[in-house]
């Protein structure tokens, strides 16, 4: 029993960390399931998209062999709507308002439909959007993430200049280095990268990281405004003894870890325990189980009702073998040798509604001991509250406070993760687009 | 059961699902397979002038997804050589002696050679004959086809020819590419034909290629108007059909329905319009013979939930229900109703009505689900919304008449009652 890599054949890693939710294999596929919609008016399912897109617009447009339009409607709410046809929960989004739910059908295959359609712009580089003639105006991003990707873009578009400051190697921020690597491959990550900043006007300097090599009074001189989209990156930590015990690591650096490297030079234990229930949980236990794990548990010290992640995901995990302890509180890390040998949890019960309203776990003081040889936390992120104080932003437990995507310091702006703590890619994006609004308006008050 | 044997003129079938006059019926081995998957009859294809075919032959109109809502055509009549078409004729008769076998002719424009053809035909053992005056594509520039059905003289005096020689029952088949098939059948029916058959096919253009630009079907980069069939043309055959049925001079004889017939639905709808039996096509061209099995169950089941024993019951019930426009009660009036249980809250209903239509329908927003309402008092009860409803029975209609008294438009206007008031 150990942590060690190259658990399988390269053929195995190839198979678990295929696509896994394929696209439709021709365009007739796509055909019938277009035309099964309906095309609603007001659609619920654009209702649910925290962008707007124009759903039954761009799925008609499939159906009219329009796939030019059908990408251009799809982009022109969501520039990174490629990336979110993969990573998006549809279940409680698009998917999860058809009407067709309400007549006891399948929904309609929105994410595949979209995908078809934005894979082919993607594939075959539809200039589907020009810039205006530059206004002079220069804007510094800080983060190439979702946020940072989707407000560059809506500026680029006014005829902004935009230079993004990008700590890691590469853009798309957790699409690239958080997600699954069954959901989007970091091939894919770096072609939407690359279709997003081909109409010209963004500037990417890698490397380059707020609090290290950046600082944001030298961005406020040089530039007319700024938008900060760091994301949230630190992991929640467990506060619970052994913690520091090899073999017990946050999600968001096995994830990390995964998307850097290559499948068979991730170490992975044989018995793993993921704490958490999230969608990054559910990421981080199924790839510990897709890398060779023999045994992934994982523990939630609520039930099933509360879980933060969907049904769907659960439904992954599940069906990739990993085994769910509900009502499981980590109590401590046990190990010898400075290495973890097993985990203690403690049984947990439903108590009184939370802030968030939901019942909070209660301990029953009875525990347990699970053999274990890896930890993966994945109990929540945590802002960069430390960076955000450094520089003068005023916030909440660490996330940045706005006012319509202003923040207290004057042509300073800030939207995603940084702001809302840590939701959906999608709502990263629209966070963009609002922070894009926030700046031509600071930029051109004059303008309409 | 019901007894869904059809007589016609005298020819019997064991149902009234024929194939009509076309490539399914243009040689042996088709016509044996459509005797043995159960078709009642088949109107062999067209035997008489000599032809030369070209490729291709066919396109189609496809809709929301769904292929071949519309089909047309430019073949020509039969182009095997007519000798082996008698022979098959003669064999297909003596394997199965219960179904009908009608021949279709197209002669050139002169009385020898139309005796001359109906002579060697009857030799066959074929128990009526049915002469194509509809065919609107490649005969019609040679005086044949529709060029002679568009023309009550000249079809008057072809059928004329006919019956001087025919000995067995003759079916004159109208063209609906005319304001009225009134007309030719009147004189087809004077010149004594036996019965009619209709529609033929409509002259179309079924599309033009966006890559190409040249229109379907493709011929060497060209085209030309073929025939339409197939369900798109169904409204307008059974429009033709009821003029047929209530002109007192073509309603004295029989009329076999044509035009988009798919289903036994289809079929009955034809039937309750006068026409005694059915042909089919285009729906066998795309499905193949099987779809009979379900028009002969359907229809027994049909005539069993109504009562209905044999088809003379029912046949032309419905003719009666088709009237002028003043003969329609203006004193009725139903209204929509939206069943909230049974809303999906797709809002097809309510664009609908708003754009297009009389603004009727209330939306109250919601997230992600809007409610929609019906505005009793602004709604006209056009059906758009129920139309346009993707739930059965969710939108109904529900009578709200004005007044009690059944009132038409002659006796409204001679009323003094109130006009352009809504």
């Amino acid at each position: 029993m150990a942590i060690h890599s190259n658990k399988l054949s390269a053929t195995q890693y190839e198979k678990n960390f295929s696509d896994i939710h394929p696209p439709f294999e021709t365009k007739d596929a796509a055909l019938v399931e277009a035309n099964r919609c309906l095309f609603c008016y007001d659609a619920p399912c654009m209702k649910s998209c925290p962008t707007s897109i124009d759903v039954p617009k761009f799925i008609k447009q499939i159906t009219t062999d329009n796939i030019k339009g059908s990408a251009h409607t799809i982009f022109s709410s969501n520039i990174l709507g490629a990336g979110c046809s993969k990573v998006c929960p549809v279940e409680k989004l698009c998917e999860g308002a058809c009407v067709y739910n309400l007549m006891e059908e399948d929904p309609i295959s929105i994410a595949k439909l979209q995908r078809y359609s934005t894979e082919k712009a993607i594939a075959n580089k539809w200039p589907l959007f020009s810039r205006k003639s530059s206004t002079g105006k220069k804007v510094a991003i800080i983060g190439a993430g979702p946020a940072g990707l989707s407000c560059a873009h809506v500026l680029s578009r006014e005829g902004v200049d935009v230079t993004i400051y990008e700590k890691e190697k590469k853009g798309g921020g957790l699409m690239t280095y958080g997600i699954a690597a069954y959901k989007v491959t970091p091939q894919f990550c770096k072609e939407e990268v690359d279709y997003i900043l081909s109409i010209g006007g963004i500037e990417v300097l890698y490397e380059q990281e707020l609090g290290k090599n950046v600082k944001l009074e030298d961005l406020q001189k040089k530039y007319d405004a700024v938008y900060i989209a760091i994301g949230v990156g630190l992991a929640r930590q467990l506060d619970i003894p052994g913690e520091n015990l090899e073999g017990v690591v946050d999600a968001i650096n096995f994830i990390y870890t995964i998307r850097n490297t290559e499948f068979g030079k991730v170490p992975v234990g044989d018995k793993v325990a993921v704490i958490g229930m999230g969608m990054t949980a559910i990421d981080a236990a199924t790839q510990a189980k897709r890398l060779g794990a023999s045994e992934v548990t994982m523990l939630y010290r609520r039930t099933q009702e509360e879980m933060p992640c969907t049904e769907v995901e659960l439904n992954i995990a599940k069906l990739d073998g990993c085994e769910i302890i509900w009502l499981a509180a980590p109590k401590e890390v046990l190990g010898t040798e400075g290495r973890v040998t097993s985990l203690v949890a403690e049984k947990m019960t439903l108590g009184e509604p939370d802030a968030s309203g939901r019942r909070s776990p209660v301990s029953t003081r009875e525990t347990f001991t699970i053999e274990v040889d890896m930890v993966i936390k994945a109990a929540g992120q945590t802002p960069f509250q430390q960076l955000v104080e450094q520089n003068h932003l005023q916030h909440k437990n660490g996330k940045i406070l706005v006012d319509a995507a202003a923040t207290n310091l004057a042509g300073v702006f800030s939207g995603g993760d940084c702001v809302n703590g840590g939701k959906e890619v999608v709502d990263a994006v629209q966070a963009g687009k609002e922070g894009a609004v926030g700046i031509i308006k600071f930029l051109f008050p004059h303008s309409k | 059961m019901a007894n869904i044997s059809s007589n016609f003129l005298g020819i019997k079938s064991p149902n009234p699902f024929w194939l009509a006059s076309a490539p399914p019926t243009d040689k042996k081995i088709n016509v044996l397979r459509a005797f043995e998957a159960g078709w009642g009859g088949v109107v062999w294809k067209t035997l008489g002038s000599q032809v030369k075919n070209v490729s291709s032959r066919y396109s189609a109109v496809n809709y929301g997804g769904h292929k071949i809502m519309g089909f047309n055509n430019i073949e020509l009549i039969s182009d095997r050589p007519l000798d082996i078409n008698l022979k098959e004729i003669k064999e297909c008769i003596k394997l199965f002696p219960d179904r009908a076998m009608i021949v279709s002719l197209m002669a050139d424009n002169n009385k020898e050679s139309w005796h001359e053809i109906i002579k060697k035909v009857e030799d066959t053992g074929a128990h009526g004959f049915e002469l194509n005056f509809g065919c609107p594509h490649g005969m019609t520039e040679r005086g044949m086809g529709a060029a002679v059905g568009q023309d009550p003289e000249i079809a008057k005096m072809v059928v004329e020819w006919v019956m001087e020689k025919a000995t067995i029952p003759v079916i004159t088949k109208l063209t609906p590419n005319v304001h009225s098939v009134v007309p030719t059948g009147m004189a087809v029916v004077e010149a004594g034909t036996n019965a009619l058959s209709l529609i033929n096919t409509i002259q179309s253009v079924t599309g033009v290629d966006l890559d190409t630009l040249v229109p379907n079907p493709y011929v060497a980069g060209k085209s030309v108007f073929g025939g339409y069939c197939g369900p798109a043309v169904k409204p307008i055959a059974l429009k033709m059909l009821t003029t047929i049925a209530q002109n007192e001079v073509t309603n004295k004889v029989p009329v076999s329905g044509i035009g988009g017939v798919s289903t036994w639905n289809d079929a009955v709808e034809f039937m309750l319009l006068g026409a005694s039996n059915v042909q089919v096509c285009t729906a066998a061209m795309k499905h193949g013979f099987r779809i009979v099995e379900d028009m002969c169950e359907g229809l027994n089941n049909w005539m069993d939930e109504k009562g209905f024993k044999t088809l003379d019951e029912f046949i032309g019930k419905s003719v009666k229900n088709i009237v002028h426009w003043e003969d329609l009660d203006i004193n009725y009036h139903h209204i929509a109703k939206i069943n909230q249980d049974s809303c999906i809250h797709c809002g097809l209903c309510y664009i609908a009505c708003e754009d297009t239509s009389h603004q009727s329908i209330n939306l109250d927003f919601g997230k992600p689900y809007n409610t929609y309402s019906i505005k009793e008092e602004e709604c006209v009860g056009c059906n758009l919304c129920q139309l346009v409803c993707p739930v059965s029975n969710c939108i109904t209609m529900e009578e709200h008449r004005v007044a009690p008294e059944s009132i038409n438009w002659i006796e409204y206007q001679k009323r003094g009652l109130p006009l352009n008031d809504h």
